[in-house]
């Protein structure tokens, strides 16, 4: 089985002195580079020169115009990438600077020795994003006039991954069982131990579980902890309960929540049943199962579960 | 600091577009495992360390490389390492494990399942993250700016570049790519990102690599034919592109000057676009006498995180006793961290 997977996380990166002045100057539609420690300037400002590591702090405005020294085509741009129509990626030795920076060039006849001009993004902010793109140089191209903008020592910088995850042929004979109702696991035939969701490799003996076990959804809570913190994307208010079960069978616990009782009265070898959800909820999930709840039966000895723990 | 140490044994998964397996590469590590022990007659608990090269971003899950230590099979506890590098520099970790005596044989594994996401987008997180990350600018794209300086510099032309395709993609029967073409019908093809085709740019390739070294004094008895690791060094450059000299590559200069590889007859270089092997071989001064890739190479076959291992193992599986052959892996944009091994057959 496999289904996209999609990732993102917007970081915030804290500039440090180099990097916020070069990224308030972007904002301010300036471009400033490093001298460094040979003297060449370098942008955008290494905080560290290339060669020698020395901290660079010397900051030098340098022209918003430039020469394309080298440059690539990229017909079919990528999510986030400068422009979303065919550009050219380029090397651009800006006037003033010794070293040139990586950036998008919007023309279909770029060349090396192209002369470029910075076109501002419309939003300011966004750091190196702030220059949408380069584009030819032309004659009587009006003077850019600088914005003003206050310090900026933070900027966001998204990332959005898309990953196409596979389950392994073990875990989708797990999911498969949960799509009808069914606990299936594995036994491994190297240490008879008896895994769910099943695995490519047995852990301890690094072979794959192979005879198939159907489990009760019934078992204890091996050990477990009370959720006190909020945190991103939480689905039930704290405190609730977060819970190793180990189902009556099995050699290996996984995490559920324990709910019907109050967190204080969730306790080691307490018994445990499924709630599931309604059916026509059902997919190739664990969240098949909402919660696990208490049965009321005697607690199980800690001698019983101590080898799972 | 006086232990030499032998690669006494290599296996490799099968190169391919794409695997039906899971991203942490468990599948394709446990048959590789197997063989890699069988060859020298070592079981699991003979192995004094273990250490992995891989990447998250590759699997888009965090510590993905933890659920691949299952293929081992971790009980009791194992010694056991891992890099977010290419398992070449697993290697140098065992390396120096075996070399402080600490440990007399270890296993080092490799493994990407690059097919799981966009990886010439990926491996856009490999660059400053902050004044040039957020352009994305992919691998490919990186790699062609490269290409054209040389170009523009007279280093290299792009009949020179289609030849080192054409030899790579002849070369090895049982590679992801492998094809009897010419010069003039590569460049015939279109460019995918001018100036580079699409022979100029190694394949998206699924694939793992087990490399066992020891000390040279056990490897006699675990393989007929170890080669010994006379020189391993590593050099990194500047993450500031644009401060780099990409028409030469000074950190592989300065590695092989200090793994001396003097009078190498063969060279595994890891070069994932045509123009970075022109360019290694200008670098190191590697002439006409010396075969080069004769696996095919990252041109014919590319498992990120293993490709730079399966150099080394390449290496080692085809240096002639008393010969002497250089191994070569990669990482980060247009060359930017490079490892040399010299391996002498035994």
């Amino acid at each position: 089985m496999s289904a996209p997977l999609d990732i993102g996380f917007d970081y915030t990166r804290s500039l440090g002195p180099t990097l916020s002045r070069f990224v308030t100057g972007l904002a301010q539609r300036r471009i400033l580079g490093a001298r460094g420690t040979d003297g060449r300037v370098h942008v955008p400002p290494p905080e560290y020169d290339p060669v020698t590591s020395e901290p660079l702090t010397e900051l030098v405005e340098v022209a918003q115009t430039g020469t394309v020294t080298t440059w690539c085509w990229q017909p079919e741009p990528l999510a986030g990438q400068p422009l979303e129509r065919p550009f050219a990626w380029a090397f651009v030795l800006l006037d003033g600077a010794d070293t040139p920076m990586l950036h998008a060039v919007d023309a279909s006849d770029v060349h090396t020795g192209m002369r470029v001009r910075v076109r501002w993004a419309e939003t300011a902010g966004n750091g190196i994003r702030d220059i949408e793109c380069f584009a030819p140089e032309t004659p009587d191209a009006p003077e850019v006039e600088p914005r003003p903008a206050d310090d900026i020592s933070m900027i966001t910088t998204p990332v959005r991954l898309h990953y196409m995850h596979s389950a392994s042929p073990e875990e989708s004979l797990y999911l498969r069982g949960l799509e009808q109702g069914k606990l299936l696991a594995q036994r491994c035939p190297a240490c008879d131990k008896v895994y769910i969701p099943p695995r490519g490799a047995c852990p301890t003996d690094g072979v794959p579980t192979e005879e198939e076990i159907e489990l009760p959804d019934r078992g204890i809570v091996t050990t477990f902890c009370i959720v006190n913190v909020p945190f991103l994307g939480q689905r039930i208010k704290p405190p609730y309960v977060a819970a190793y079960i180990l189902l009556d069978g099995a050699d290996i616990a996984f995490l559920h929540l324990v709910l019907g009782c109050a967190a204080e009265d969730v306790r080691m070898g307490m018994r445990v049943e499924a709630v599931w959800k309604p059916r026509d909820q059902w997919g190739t999930t664990l969240e098949n199962i909402d919660h696990f709840q208490p049965t009321g039966e005697p607690d199980a000895p800690f001698d019983s579960y101590a080898g799972h723990l | 600091m006086s232990t030499d140490v032998s690669i006494v044994s290599f296996a490799q998964a099968p190169n391919v577009r794409a695997t039906h397996g899971t991203t942490n590469g468990v599948e394709m590590l446990v048959p590789i495992m197997k063989e890699a022990l069988d060859n020298t007659g070592l079981s699991k608990k003979d192995i004094g360390f273990w250490c992995s090269g891989s990447s998250d971003y590759l699997a888009g899950r965090a510590f993905s490389f933890i659920a691949a230590v299952d293929a081992i099979g971790a009980f009791p506890p194992i010694h056991e390492s891992h890099v977010e590098a290419d398992a070449a520099w697993a290697l140098y970790e065992a390396w120096v494990k075996i070399r402080t005596g600490e440990v007399d044989t270890a296993l080092v594994y490799g493994f990407g399942k690059s097919s799981a996401g966009q990886l010439r987008r990926v491996l856009a997180l490999q660059l400053d993250p902050y004044t040039v990350g957020p352009l994305w600018p992919d691998s490919v794209s990186v790699a062609g700016l490269q290409a054209r300086l040389g170009l523009d510099a007279g280093l290299w032309t792009e009949r020179d570049m289609a030849n080192v395709a054409v030899r790579s993609r002849a070369a090895n029967p049982n590679a992801q790519i492998y094809e009897q073409v010419t010069a003039d019908e590569l460049l015939e093809r279109p460019y995918t990102a001018d100036p580079l085709r699409k022979h100029d740019c190694a394949p998206v390739t699924d694939g793992a690599a087990v490399v066992i070294l020891s000390t040279a004094e056990r490897a006699k008895d675990l393989c007929e034919r170890p080669a010994r690791i006379t020189g391993i060094q590593h050099r990194v450059e500047s993450a500031h592109l644009g401060a780099r000299d990409l028409t030469t590559s000074p950190s592989t200069v300065a590695a092989a000057k200090a793994a001396s590889t003097d009078g190498v007859t063969l060279a595994e270089l890891h070069a994932p676009f045509t123009h970075q092997e022109i360019l290694l071989r200008q670098a190191l001064g590697l002439g006409d006498e010396v075969v080069i890739n004769p696996s095919g190479g990252p041109l014919a076959g590319n498992p990120m995180f293993a490709a730079g291992l399966a150099r080394i193992g390449e290496a080692a599986t085809r240096v002639k006793p008393g010969e002497r052959a250089l191994a070569h892996a990669t990482a980060g944009p247009a060359l930017q961290q490079n490892l040399v091994c010299v391996l002498e057959g035994e």
